[in-house]
């Protein structure tokens, strides 16, 4: 092979390279897109927080309100759940099947007890009163049932999960505790999502 | 093609010349409606056309179908119910191709357990097979996002559930199931995207079951012996064997009429019979219904999905070796996507030489026990998530991998096969006596 075929060789080479990695990130630009335009749209994403009134929710009773196209479980709990809520925190929340709060306002890792759990009461009422949480089964996110499973919290009916008053899941195949939203009191009746 | 030695065609007239030297479309056609076909095919060999009359039907009453349909959250529901009540006929093109989806879920599974039992997934077939579990998968989706489109709760739970899935997968689950929807939850982009691939899909499928069909015409179809047609000479090819045109269409037609008449019976006197109550109510967001049941034709896998929950051995195993990485949740994906997996691995898995079982004498029995397994986790996939229906469902289960896994591995090495005719021709005979030679095969 003489010196100038080699040469040629090399320039050929380069060539290929160029245009074949040219290629690459041609088609890398136009298929991206059409992947990109099946993310949230810009409507989607603009219904991000919003406000609810909890004045008309009795101890007891649970508002479910919908937030980002998936219900949110509002609960007002009466003396005697939040009791027996805390109860159950006495067992340990290492024996639980998922020990961590699953708080979006507090830390990753704290520790799943019933404090971590609830909202900070406002003014006059017991702490723990109100519970905020997605209604969304962590297994497959079907909206569990209130007052409802072996637990006192709630069931789902898709697979058999329960979850503690608490939200805490406690059997069934729902890896995770119902995650606690971004909540916080606007004023002494109102919660804001998000 | 098939490599079977047979007559080829042959332009005769001017005209077909001119169009052969051009485009040797007469040819093709000629030869894949004549490919010379096992002469002792029996029943079980029927399902294919069945398959290929389901895919033209729900293509075309799909079609029609959509040119009443709105895909969008607010209207989907009411043009059904526009459809069922107003469209000239529609109620009968609508029953029609919620029930096709039922008749061809039943071929599809009598043609994959027909493979299964004669061995037609063996080499060298692996490829007919691969592209006919690619087409089982892509029947699926398809049916899963047509089931969407009528907007009622199990449309929407249902797809709730399905794209659940997906978020199981670690660290980029849920930005996938984000991406799947559109949304943090089911809603209008959902339902858009669904209609655009239901619409889709059944195209690819058609474009795959053209290479489906290729692919046997280059091996030849297997057959109940599992013996291969002689290729010595076109003289031995034709002791073996059929055209298939006319023989085996007028034979695969008539068993096609006889399907329709039960098909239509049901069409016609309980049409609603294989669907649910719950998707005559609209979707509701923050109402899931007590009871979520997918269509009968996912239970057996939906059974496998929800069989391993955290309490099983394995699950638990899993997850402390991968350090956490894959719970009960992904678990029990992985299952319900490896169970089909198992299916499309079946040429690898299977050691033994002998293809049919009708000369496998251990196979036989743990096949009939796989058809009872497949409808035991049908039954299950039904049930409550409770006891004494998990425990089933987790046996069901293993033995549906066991089969593939440990059975179809270990029988090729300890069984002793039956003797094997040599020829179709000597099976044939042995059946139908040699002056009935003309007849077609008919068990």
């Amino acid at each position: 092979m003489s010196h100038a075929e080699d040469h040629e060789g090399t320039r050929r080479d380069f060539l290929y390279y160029v245009a074949g990695g040219a290629g690459v990130v041609a088609t890398g630009a136009a298929v991206w897109p059409l992947i990109n335009q099946m993310n949230p749209s810009a409507d989607v994403q603009a219904l991000s927080s919003i406000r609810v009134d909890v004045s008309g929710v009795e101890p007891g009773t649970q508002l479910t309100v919908k937030w980002l196209g998936k219900p949110v479980f509002v609960r007002h709990r009466t003396g005697a759940e939040i009791q027996e809520a805390q109860e159950q925190d006495a067992e340990g929340v290492d024996a639980l099947p998922d020990p961590l709060a699953r708080n979006f306002n507090l830390n990753a890792d704290a520790p799943a007890t019933d404090a971590n759990r609830v909202m900070p009461s406002p003014e006059g009422e017991a702490p723990g009163a109100w519970i905020v949480q997605m209604g969304v089964c962590t297994h497959l996110g079907c909206v569990p049932l209130g007052d409802a499973g072996d637990f006192g919290g709630w069931f789902c009916p898709c697979h058999g999960s329960h979850y503690d008053l608490a939200g805490r899941i406690r059997k069934g195949p729902a890896p995770e505790n119902l995650p606690v939203p971004p909540a916080e009191w606007t004023d002494a009746s109102t919660i804001k999502l998000g | 093609m098939s490599g079977i030695p047979h007559d080829h065609y042959e332009p005769k007239t001017n005209g077909e010349k001119w169009l052969n030297s051009r485009l040797p479309i007469v040819g093709l056609i000629y030869d894949t409606i004549m490919i010379p076909t096992p002469k002792n095919l029996n029943w079980w060999w029927i399902w294919g056309i069945v398959l290929a009359f389901c895919l033209a039907l729900q293509i075309v009453t799909g079609i029609v179908l959509v040119m009443h349909y709105t895909p969008h959250v607010d209207l989907a529901f009411a043009s059904i119910e526009h459809i069922m009540r107003n469209v000239n006929g529609g109620y009968m093109l609508r029953y029609i191709h919620m029930n096709g989806a039922s008749l061809f879920f039943v071929a599809v599974y009598i043609h994959i357990f027909r493979g299964l039992f004669y061995g037609s997934y063996k080499a060298p077939r692996e490829i007919t097979w691969i592209i006919g579990m690619l087409i089982y998968l892509m029947m699926m989706g398809t049916a899963f996002m047509g089931y969407v489109l009528p907007w009622g709760q199990m449309s929407f739970w249902g797809a709730t559930v399905i794209t659940g899935l997906f978020g199981a997968i670690p660290f980029v689950g849920d930005a996938i199931q984000t991406w799947l929807l559109g949304g943090p939850a089911v809603d209008n982009a959902t339902l858009n995207r669904f209609f655009s691939l239901h619409y889709l899909l059944p195209f690819v499928i058609a474009a795959l079951v053209i290479v489906h069909i290729w692919a046997f015409h280059t091996t030849g179809n297997n057959n109940p012996t599992g013996v291969e047609v002689r290729r010595t000479s076109k003289a031995d090819a034709e002791k073996d064997t059929l055209p298939f045109w006319p023989y085996f269409v007028i034979k695969d037609l008539f068993a096609l009429a006889v399907i329709l008449v039960v098909f239509w019976a049901i069409v016609g006197y309980m049409p609603n019979y294989l669907g649910h109550p719950d998707n005559y109510i609209e979707a509701n967001p923050l109402v899931t219904p007590a009871h979520i049941v997918p269509e009968w034709y996912f239970l057996p896998f939906y059974a496998i999905l929800r069989a391993f929950t955290g309490e099983v051995w394995v699950v638990q195993f899993a997850s402390f070796i991968t350090g956490g990485i894959v719970d009960a949740k992904f678990f029990g994906v992985i299952a319900m996507f490896g169970a089909i997996l198992a299916m499309a691995l079946a040429p690898w898995l299977d050691t033994s030489t002998v293809r049919s079982g009708k000369y496998r004498p251990m196979f036989k029995w743990w096949f009939y026990l796989l058809i009872i397994d497949f409808f035991a986790l049908m039954w299950l996939g039904a049930m409550p998530a409770e006891e004494p229906y998990a425990t089933f469902s987790l046996i069901a289960s293993a033995y549906w991998f066991a089969y593939f896994f440990v059975i179809l591995p270990i029988l090729g090495v300890i069984e002793k096969p039956l003797p094997q005719p040599e020829t179709i021709e000597e099976d044939f005979n042995a059946h139908y006596g040699k002056a009935d030679a003309d007849a077609t095969p008919a068990e």
